[in-house]
Order: C-alpha cells, then sequence, then structure tokens
C-alpha cells in the first residue's frame, strides 16, 4: 500500500477535468461512491491496484496520478521558469499545476530539458569551432597560405625591375601556395560542414544519426534486392525509424527495377535517366534513385542523390565527391532541386559548379512530383528528387553554393546572409 | 652590413618573401623556423629586431616572447608578432607579455615595412 498525501486531490481534479461523475467512475471501479468520495478527500488510502484502475479509467498515466513522477517535474518546471525570469510565474503554484494537469507539467518539464539539451549542444559545436586543434591547424594554414601569395605577388608587382631568378622563383612559390590554399580551403570547408553536419555522436539528431548509419553502408542496403530487411534493432528508436523508412523505399525501387535488368539497361543506355524511365515504364525519380543506390563495388559512375520537401528541407540525401547539401532549408535555393520544386512535373537538367578551385561540375537530373494518397480536401505533398553526378562533356556550367554561409560568391540575387568567408 | 632583424616563422615562403623585402629595405635577414630552438638562435647575436610568428613547431610565439622579456640581453628588443588570429584578446596576450607590434595574417608588404621601419626608428 503506497501513502500519497495527495493523490486523492489528483484524482479528484482528473475526474473533474474529464467532466465525469463521482458516482459513475465509482461504478466502473467496482467501489462505493462514498469509498471514492474519502478517496478524493485523501481520507483513504488508495492501493495500488485501485490506483492503476483509476489511471485507466481517468485514461492517465498511473506515475502521473500516483504522484510519482511529481518530484522529478518539479526540478525542471523550477528550472524552466528560472530560464525565463522576465515572465512572471506563480511559483507557488507550480505543485498545484502538477496535480492538476499533469500532462502539462510534464510537457513544460519535457520541453524545459529538451531546451536545455540543445543549448548544451549549440555550445558544444560553438566551442568545437572556437578551440577544435583541427579548425585551428586548418585555418591557420589557409591563412598563412594567403598571407605567402599576397605578399610574393605584391613583390612581383610592385617591382618591375625584379631580377629573372627571383621573379621565377616568386612565380614557383605563388604556383605551389595556391595549390595548397586550394587543398586547405576545400579540407576546411569539408570539415566545418562535417562537424556541424554531423555534430557530436552524443548530441546528433536522429537524422544525422540516420545519415552516419547510411554513410556506414555506403548507402547500399542488399537486403532490398531480395526485399527482405537488414536488422536494425540496435539503432535508437526514432533513428530506426527514419532508416526504416529510406530502406522501404529504396526496397519499393527496388521491386519496380529489379537490379539485373536494371543494371544491365543502365550500362546499355549511358545511366540516361529519361530512358530508363521510359524503357521501365516507371515515373523518373524512382530511376533516379536506383540510379544513386546501385551496388558500389560493380563499377557504376558515382552517383548522389537528394530529395527534400516543399517547405526544401532535405529530407534524405547520398553525397558524392564533394557534394552534400545543407540540411535544414539553408541550402543554396539555385540547386536544381529547387527549380523543379518551383515547377512539379517538369524534369530538370542542368550542369552546375560550387565555387572554388578544383570544384567537381555536377550533371544535376531533378523532378519534383506528387507523393503520398490522393484525397479530397487534402493537400498534396510534394517531393523533388535530384540525382547528382560528375559531369562529363563540355556544358559549361551554372554556379551554385553551398550555402549562404560558407559560399563565397559576392554576387548572388539569391544571398540571403553575409557569407563567413 | 645593415641592421640586423630576425625573422622566427615556420612557413617558407613567407620567409622568402619578407626575406626578400627587408633585404631589398637595407636590412640584414636572419631567419630561424623552429620555435623550440628560437631563443639559442636570438641568444647567440641579439638583432636589432625580431619579427616573431605566434604558431611555430615545438614552441608557441608567446612563450617565446614571454623569454624575451625575461632575459636582460633581449628585454629591450622591439619585438613584431605575426598571427594568424586578430582577435582582441590575442592582441592583449601579446601585448600583456611584451610586444612591440602585432601584425595579423594576411598582412600587406607595405604595413610590415612600415612597422620595420617605426619600430627601428623608435
Amino acid at each position: 500500500m503506497a501513502e500519497r498525501a495527495l493523490t486523492g486531490t489528483r484524482v479528484r481534479n482528473r475526474r473533474l477535468d474529464l467532466g465525469l461523475r463521482q458516482a459513475d467512475v465509482a461504478r466502473q471501479l467496482n467501489i462505493s461512491g462514498s469509498y471514492l468520495n474519502l478517496i478524493e478527500h485523501n481520507r483513504r488510502r488508495i492501493t495500488d491496484p485501485l490506483l492503476a484502475e483509476l489511471a485507466l479509467v481517468l485514461d492517465i498515466d498511473v506515475a502521473l496520478l500516483g504522484g510519482g513522477t511529481a518530484d522529478a517535474i518539479l526540478g525542471p518546471l523550477a528550472e524552466a521558469a528560472a530560464a525565463f525570469p522576465d515572465v512572471h510565474i506563480e511559483n507557488t503554484k507550480a505543485e498545484e499545476l502538477i496535480d492538476r494537469f499533469p500532462g502539462w507539467a510534464a510537457l513544460i518539464s519535457a520541453q524545459a530539458g529538451r531546451i536545455a539539451q540543445l543549448e548544451q549542444r549549440a555550445q558544444a559545436l560553438g566551442d568545437r569551432l572556437a578551440h577544435d586543434t583541427q579548425i585551428a591547424s586548418s585555418l591557420h594554414e589557409v591563412i598563412s597560405t594567403a598571407t605567402a601569395i599576397r605578399s610574393t605577388a605584391s613583390i612581383l608587382v610592385e617591382s618591375p625591375d625584379l631580377d629573372p631568378d627571383w621573379r621565377g622563383r616568386f612565380h614557383g612559390n605563388i604556383d605551389t601556395d595556391a595549390a595548397r590554399l586550394a587543398e586547405s580551403s576545400q579540407a576546411l570547408l569539408g570539415f566545418l560542414d562535417t562537424e556541424v553536419e554531423a555534430g557530436d555522436g552524443a548530441l546528433a539528431t536522429p537524422v544525422e544519426a540516420a545519415d552516419t548509419v547510411m554513410a556506414t553502408w555506403q548507402h547500399y542496403v542488399p537486403e532490398v534486392e531480395t526485399q527482405t530487411f537488414p536488422d536494425l534493432m540496435q539503432l535508437e528508436p526514432a533513428t530506426r525509424e527514419i532508416v526504416e523508412g529510406w530502406i522501404e523505399r529504396m526496397g519499393q525501387d527496388a521491386a519496380r527495377l529489379p537490379l539485373s535488368s536494371f543494371e544491365q539497361a543502365a550500362r546499355a543506355m549511358a545511366y540516361d535517366p529519361a530512358r530508363l524511365a521510359t524503357r521501365f515504364h516507371v515515373p523518373l525519380e524512382v530511376v533516379l534513385r536506383r540510379l544513386a543506390h546501385l551496388p558500389p563495388d560493380q563499377g557504376h559512375p558515382a552517383m548522389g542523390v537528394a530529395t527534400c520537401d516543399a517547405a526544401g528541407v532535405v529530407t534524405y540525401q547520398k553525397p558524392v565527391l564533394d557534394f552534400r547539401m545543407a540540411r535544414a532549408g539553408a541550402a543554396c535555393p539555385l540547386w536544381p532541386l529547387y527549380q523543379a520544386l518551383t515547377h512539379p512535373g517538369r524534369a530538370v537538367r542542368r550542369v552546375v559548379q560550387m565555387p572554388g578551385v578544383a570544384r567537381t561540375p555536377f550533371e544535376c537530373f531533378a523532378i519534383a512530383t506528387p507523393v503520398g494518397d490522393v484525397a479530397f480536401g487534402v493537400e498534396q505533398r510534394i517531393e523533388a528528387t535530384m540525382l547528382v553526378r560528375p559531369a562529363r562533356g563540355d556544358v559549361a556550367p551554372e554556379t551554385v553554393g553551398p550555402g549562404c554561409r560558407i559560399c563565397a560568391v559576392e554576387s548572388c540575387a539569391s544571398r540571403r546572409h553575409p557569407s563567413i568567408v | 652590413m645593415g641592421r640586423r632583424v630576425l625573422l622566427i616563422e615556420d612557413e617558407p615562403n613567407i620567409i622568402e618573401a619578407i626575406s626578400y623585402l627587408l633585404s631589398r629595405d637595407g636590412w640584414t635577414v636572419h631567419t630561424h623556423s623552429d620555435g623550440e630552438t628560437a631563443m639559442d638562435k636570438v641568444m647567440q647575436s641579439v638583432p636589432e629586431l625580431i619579427i616573431l610568428d605566434v604558431m611555430l613547431p615545438g614552441r608557441s610565439g608567446y612563450d617565446i616572447l614571454r623569454d624575451l622579456r625575461a632575459q636582460s640581453a633581449t628585454a629591450d628588443v622591439p619585438v613584431m608578432m605575426l598571427t594568424a588570429r586578430g582577435q582582441a584578446r590575442d592582441r592583449e596576450l601579446a601585448t600583456s607579455l611584451g610586444a612591440t607590434q602585432f601584425m595579423t595574417k594576411p598582412f600587406s608588404n607595405a604595413d610590415v615595412l612600415d612597422s620595420v621601419r617605426a619600430l627601428a626608428a623608435s
């Protein structure tokens, strides 16, 4: 038997909140109305089995009704209140809030915990950018090389009578440093992107964790070819749910485009998505996804893919070479993925290149299409899909950015905010 | 033989460019690339001016500066610090340790020459 001084009050409050009559509740519990009345006024102890039954009838978590979580919630509630000193909080009413509205109190408590976790993550990322030795070392390399180039170039420009030996030497130095600068700046940007996207493993969001899982598998799940499922039980539930969704779609694509015949046709048709879609009578986006998820060891060209929803949020991506889109809508709007989104149903093909030395020109194929079931009165979901692969041929590429934050293109009508580079 | 400056820097092409620049301005430039042995190099023959990079292999430029100011032979030698970090706290640290001048990379040749000339004149 448990001693719970306020449990009766919580029972009464909950019953009244639900608009239930005392007699009706008592009847469902097979106890008398007067006994329930005594319980509600904290004049009778309540047994654990009866508490469990009451929780069932009152549709509430038994721990909340029993007050077992009250102490656990009270602390976070106080912390939540302290975090916003400008907001007037009836601090003395916290216990009453827990008693009367345990669900809402638990929600506030959970939100306070989530805010604290996110703040911790922001702090960790900030610290990493400020103090990480790898970033510091990369930055030092970039700045030192830029210094050498600047100083040497100035000497060459300002000294028309420079001795030919010195001139040749300085030209050689600039050439060497320019190559170093290209490498080190790319390494730095790649590192920053990876760090910011992946975060600390312990602090990664489920989507980031799912990305890591797929990267470990090189974005290929052989089980989908036989319509089976890999064991994902080792993953966190939220991560597992995301990965399951991605694999399920891969399986659907594999069912429509069986590996053996698709590989054969893809090779014969030079991996042309439109011709393959016609050949197999499937929508273009199915081919785009399938091409990006062919076995990595069969000599197929390197291909990546990205999908986004109508809000522009990248919902899935398989990076390739230096192609990697920023998550959470921070990507460059000039990517064909977003151009496709503005004209659903229209296939888009573009050759693009990110700014910077030694960047790979990419051939992109994109289309936006409705997804999900059609229903009257329900807004149809739209999803854009983009296949990305190193460009062949000599088509002049259009410039797209890695995202405004780290984009070096100065004159851009689509720029949202200043760059840090 | 011109006035002597010691450039302690580990980036070969920066060494070459600054050396050329100062040599052309009449300085005799000595160079050293290792932080660990930098003090030995300084004490072999104390220069009129030291240009000192912060990030050096073996030992930080800040530590070297601290030693320079602690030795009577080098306590008054003007030291120009070179650093890739130009934040206020880096500048404050350099100043508190006794740096005479603080220059953030990437600097211009004109700034280097002007500063060196000004330090020599002072």
